[in-house]
């Protein structure tokens, strides 16, 4: 991070931290103007959707979990949904009740990495939650029990936490025993006591005032705050099936990033926690709903340093479900519906912790996979955290370089970016000029 | 030297092509976590942290295969900077699931992906950590296991070898009772042929594993290809099995070479792509 003439500011920031995966942020200050901002993402590309072609549609929930480690739940029961959309399966009531399980298990555990380990060392002004550790061991234990929790139900579903083995096109492997299931009823009451702990302690934090007019997209199930399923919704009156929103989502290729940017109806829009809550918080829990009002929040937030709130009531949401979800399991007999193969093109969609993500395939008649097609949520909200990050800039111009650049990153970890499944990730880079 | 003056060594956590899961195997630790934290001083951890200090590091740890002239670079300084290089993950260790850019037709994933396909600058091939420098140990898995991580970085501060099984997940089967699942319930299974550590999770739940740790120790592939065949599955299948995480693995790579059905898919494959592209 350089000044350059008086006129002319230049802050740069390279490799953003606690983010999953590499990334820059570029900032160009011109008289005291933002004349350029550009989040650059330099993740190396990985090719997934080239590598799909040929494969058969059963193998592509564990090849697309390898897209991330942080939410390989999202991209096997996406594909899953793709798939079964092609095929004409429908599975049963007790298989999509376990995917939601096992998805909460990925949202406890995500939100509270991000939340703990990510991003509230931002507000407590330390560099990682090691020094938060050393200030208040309790908090990071918590945090890290959280966590912990969220795994045990990845790992009692779904087998193992990183890339889970019992995913597959149609179901499961096989269904997990109920005493297994019922034992979690423990840890996840545990959970949500440290859960609604943690939407205190986080709604307690200092807040830079900054509000955005976003275009929120989020899933929408009726009765049910979407996780697994849903129909896209926009908070500007779009209300569409999973396939028509694949073709109103068009992604474009810049130069100075290996993730695709997306616009929907040609207009950048905001996907994730911000979003959901905004389409979805009536379907919240009274639980959680009560611990919103508590925390302060409206009916929406729409200031992105708040998301940190909106995760934690996003966790205490997924442990409360967790419960709901194991104290009616009845395991799937038979655990997995059989899939037969014919060409088609099937389209999934389902709320990955960082916003929604799409997956569709076109399939042959011997279930080859043909084209693969996958948005994930960093591509979708890649240009709302540029349009973010100008906003910061403008009004932190008052701030020296390195708080200037410190609020940057903030405002890129505000949206939890996933930089692995974008490149499809950080590095700022503020040119004042 | 009284204790109070031991400065602790440090850890380097460093990324390339990956999907940051080995990584957030050393955060899944979370009760060892902040006693991993008090023993070495974390250094360099972007996933966790902004702070960064100047190297050199006790130990590196190494996430992600080397698919860019950058990663070329930045594993050479890496090496210079790290008294112990560990891989940890198959894409390290093996080039990962990326690797299997490296059966297509040069620049062709490039162009299936990106519209400007001028603009990505990446390597055509994805290759291991130890194709470009010297590696002290290579933890293996998709993902790794976080307690043999847990083991590798107990041993590194102790100066030992770390205690981690070469052996097959067969045997890791035999150990906890499950019955086998390629004889008796005609599953195609890589588990004679797949490193342990995962304690045979797959088989435990009726699936046949399908290699997420990579080749065993004197892996005998092409026996175990044609005792499959021989119970009815297809090369097709079988080939597809060795082409996942670990497909540039040299003995996942050569048996499934050994399959003509490989042979004769790739080519369609190529040719499929060729008419895309």
């Amino acid at each position: 991070m350089t000044h350059g003439t008086n006129r002319t500011r230049t802050v740069n920031a390279e490799g953003i931290a606690r983010v999953e995966g590499e990334g820059s942020l570029r900032v160009v200050v011109h008289d005291g103007t933002v004349s350029e901002v550009s989040l650059d993402i330099f993740e190396p590309p990985r090719y997934f959707e080239a590598m799909l072609v040929g494969r058969h549609f059963s193998e592509a929930p564990d090849i697309t979990a390898r897209i991330c480690g942080i939410c390989p739940v999202a991209y096997q029961l996406t594909a899953c949904a793709a798939m079964e959309d092609a095929t004409g399966i429908v599975v049963s009531d007790r298989v999509q009740l376990l995917r939601r399980l096992l998805y909460c298990g990925e949202w406890i555990q995500s939100h509270a990495l991000h939340v703990y380990l990510l991003h509230a060392p931002d507000f407590l002004n330390c560099q990682d939650a090691v020094e938060l550790a050393e200030r208040d061991p309790r908090v990071i234990e918590r945090g890290l029990a959280l966590k912990r929790t969220g795994n045990l139900v990845m790992e009692t579903v779904g087998g193992r936490a990183v890339h889970p083995v019992n995913v597959r096109v149609g179901g499961f492997y096989s269904a997990p025993e109920p005493a297994a299931i019922a034992a979690l009823a423990g840890p996840l009451e545990r959970a949500l006591d440290a859960a609604l702990a943690t939407v205190d302690w986080v709604a307690g934090f200092d807040f830079p005032e900054v509000t955005s007019s976003y275009r929120f997209v989020a899933l929408r199930q009726d009765g049910r705050y979407a996780i697994d399923a849903g129909r896209p919704r926009s908070s500007d009156g779009l209300d569409v099936t999973p396939g028509h929103f694949a073709e109103l989502s068009v992604e474009e290729h810049v130069a100075r990033s290996t993730a695709l940017h997306a616009r929907l109806d040609g207009r950048s829009y905001l996907t994730g926690p911000l979003a959901r809550y905004a389409l979805n918080v009536h379907l919240f829990p009274e639980v959680v709903r009560h611990a919103a009002r508590a925390a302060g929040l409206g009916e929406t937030c729409v200031n992105p340093f708040q998301s940190i709130v909106i995760r934690a009531l996003e966790i205490a949401f997924a442990c409360d479900e967790a419960l709901r979800l194991v104290a009616q399991y009845e395991p799937p007999v038979p655990a997995a519906d059989v899939v037969i193969a014919r060409a088609g093109v099937g389209t999934g969609v389902t709320e990955a912790p960082r916003g929604l993500l799409l997956h569709q395939y076109e399939i042959d008649a011997d279930g080859n996979i043909v084209r693969a097609r996958i948005m994930p949520p960093t591509s979708q909200n890649q240009l709302t955290i540029e349009e973010d990050l100008r906003r910061v800039v403008e009004g932190g111009l008052d701030l020296d370089d390195d708080n200037l650049q410190w609020r940057c990153e903030q405002a890129v970890r505000n949206h939890d970016p996933c930089i692995s499944c974008a490149a499809h990730f950080l590095d700022l880079q503020v040119v004042h000029s | 030297m009284s204790v109070d003056t031991v400065v602790p060594p440090t850890l380097a956590v460093w990324k390339f092509a990956s999907c940051d899961g080995c990584q957030l195997s050393l955060l899944d630790l979370e009760p060892e976590l902040l006693a991993i934290t008090r023993a070495v001083r974390v250094a360099h951890f972007t996933e966790m942290s902004r702070a960064h200090v100047e190297g050199p590091y006790d130990i590196s740890l190494v996430e992600g295969s080397i698919t860019t002239d950058d990663d070329v670079a930045r594993i050479l300084e890496v090496r210079a900077q790290s008294h112990y290089l560990v891989t940890i993950g198959a894409c390290a260790a093996t080039g990962g699931v990326q690797a299997l850019r490296n059966f297509a037709a040069p620049g062709a994933f490039r162009a299936m992906v990106y519209a400007h396909p001028e603009y990505i600058r990446a390597l055509d091939s994805s290759t291991p950590v130890s194709a470009h420098v010297a590696v002290d140990y290579e933890l293996r898995g998709c993902p790794i296991d976080r307690f043999q991580l847990l083991e590798v970085i107990l041993a590194l501060l102790a100066h030992r070898r770390p205690i981690v099984a070469t052996h097959s997940v067969c045997q890791e089967c035999k150990a906890r009772g499950t019955v086998c699942l390629a004889v008796s319930g005609e599953i195609a299974c890589l588990g004679p042929v797949t490193r342990a550590g995962c304690n045979a999770l797959c088989p435990s739940i009726g699936r046949g594993c399908f290699g997420c740790f990579g080749p065993s120790e004197g892996a005998n592939v092409d026996s175990l290809m044609e005792w499959l065949h021989s119970r009815g599955h297809d090369d097709v299948t079988l080939a597809r099995l060795l082409q996942t995480f670990n497909a540039a693995a040299p003995a996942f790579h050569d048996g499934a070479m050994n399959l003509v059905a490989t042979r004769v898919t790739l080519g369609t494959t190529s040719r499929t792509r060729k008419e895309r592209a």
